[in-house]
């Protein structure tokens, strides 16, 4: 159950995004942005980050979400989704990538981690510095976002076709249209209000 | 030296917002409603939760400039080391030390919040709308300080700059840049 009550029926990050839509504007815009806007980081790559990080974190519905969204963007490929997950240097992903994902996972540990030598290697591999900045504040928000989703104790069912299917039209349609799903739009909430 | 060509003169986090205009936008915005907008938790308790969480995760900048914006709106800055060093013996209220308690736990991890945390807290007046939001100020901040040191941002150590930005911070809020490059002249 979670630690606080939050709107019944909705998964994961959508129960507190719900519960106060005054946050979940910025926290779905940064999304937008940083997974899903055209960026030299094809989409897929961006999500491998991101689901990379939520494995880290331990947050099964980052990670499974995530995961399932940069399947989508790579032509349904799971197995390389799951090859990232449990040892990226083997995976057939490029060296820039691998070279982003190391500096993402020291992002994960903390900030001070990264070394002047990560960021070397990135670069060496043909990370431009929006690329690099980009890869440590995907780590970072995802950060911020597993620990919302765990921090609360937020209801996230085990079932990977429902994280399939809803990976698949965020990976067309992006953050911020789907959120139009599950947060009441602020017209709506004034209506509510003045019926109420 | 930061990690990537960051336009110089700006500390902390400001670097990385004018480097990056598109996601400062939604990250400003985001710290103007956990930290500034009214609310039943005061801004002060608010930026006071953020500088616990930003000295455990040992960011230099993100606590000095929040325990400065905490200090302004208190009115004074004992209080603001205390919590930082033990806030269980500080002047605040049981609530605040709740919460105090649930967003360290959040910093190490979600899952390491349990319901007594939430229990506790409760029972010492917290509503779930509070409770909701220190979970995300932890949260939120354990993103801006993973930012900030990520990119090895220049951090000067002068606590005259931190005062002005802290007193900025908590009469403007977080929508418009508290340092500009004209700053430094």
């Amino acid at each position: 159950m979670a630690h606080i009550e939050l709107p019944a029926g909705l998964q994961g990050i959508r129960g507190p995004m719900a519960f106060r839509p005054e946050t979940a504007k910025p926290l779905n815009e940064l999304a937008e942005i940083l997974l899903h806007q055209p960026n030299s980081l094809a989409p897929g790559e961006r999500e491998l980050i991101a689901t990379y990080v939520s494995y880290l974190n331990d947050c099964y519905f980052c990670q499974t979400v995530h995961g399932a969204i940069a399947a989508a963007h790579l032509d349904g490929d799971e197995d390389l989704v799951r090859r990232v997950k449990a040892d990226f240097f083997h995976a057939d992903i490029s060296a820039k990538l691998k070279a982003l994902l190391v500096i993402a996972s020291k992002v994960q540990r903390g900030g001070k981690h990264v070394t002047a030598g990560d960021v070397e290697e990135a670069r060496n591999a043909g990370a431009t510095d929006i690329e690099i900045h980009d890869t440590v504040l995907i780590a970072a928000a995802f950060c911020m976002y597993n620990r919302y989703v765990d921090g609360l104790a937020t209801w996230q069912p085990e079932d990977e076709d429902l994280y399939r299917q809803r990976g698949k039209k965020t990976a067309k349609e992006g953050y911020v249209q789907m959120s139009r799903e599950y947060i009441p739009q602020a017209e709506t909430r004034e209506l509510e209000v003045k019926g109420a | 030296m930061p990690h990537i060509d960051l336009p110089q003169d700006l500390p902390g986090i400001s670097a990385g917002f004018a480097f990056r205009p598109e996601t400062a936008k939604p990250m400003r915005e985001l710290a103007h409603i956990l930290l500034h907008e009214p609310n039943s938790l005061e801004p002060g308790e608010r930026e006071l939760i953020a500088t616990y969480v930003s000295s455990q995760n040992d960011c230099y900048f993100c606590q000095t400039s929040h325990g400065a914006a905490a200090a302004a709106h208190l009115g004074e800055s004992n209080t603001v080391k205390q919590v930082k060093t033990d806030f269980n013996h500080a002047p605040i209220s049981e609530k605040l030390k709740r919460l105090l308690v649930i967003a360290g736990k959040v910093q190490q991890g979600g899952k390491n919040v349990t319901n007594e945390d939430v229990e506790a807290a409760r029972n010492a007046g917290a509503t779930d709308m509070e409770i909701h939001d220190t979970v995300l100020i932890a949260a939120a901040f354990c993103m801006y300080n993973r930012y900030v040191d990520g990119l090895a941002t220049w951090q000067p150590r002068e606590e005259s700059m931190y005062a002005q930005m802290g007193k900025h911070l908590a009469t403007e809020g977080y929508r418009t840049p508290s340092i500009r490059p004209s700053a430094a002249d």
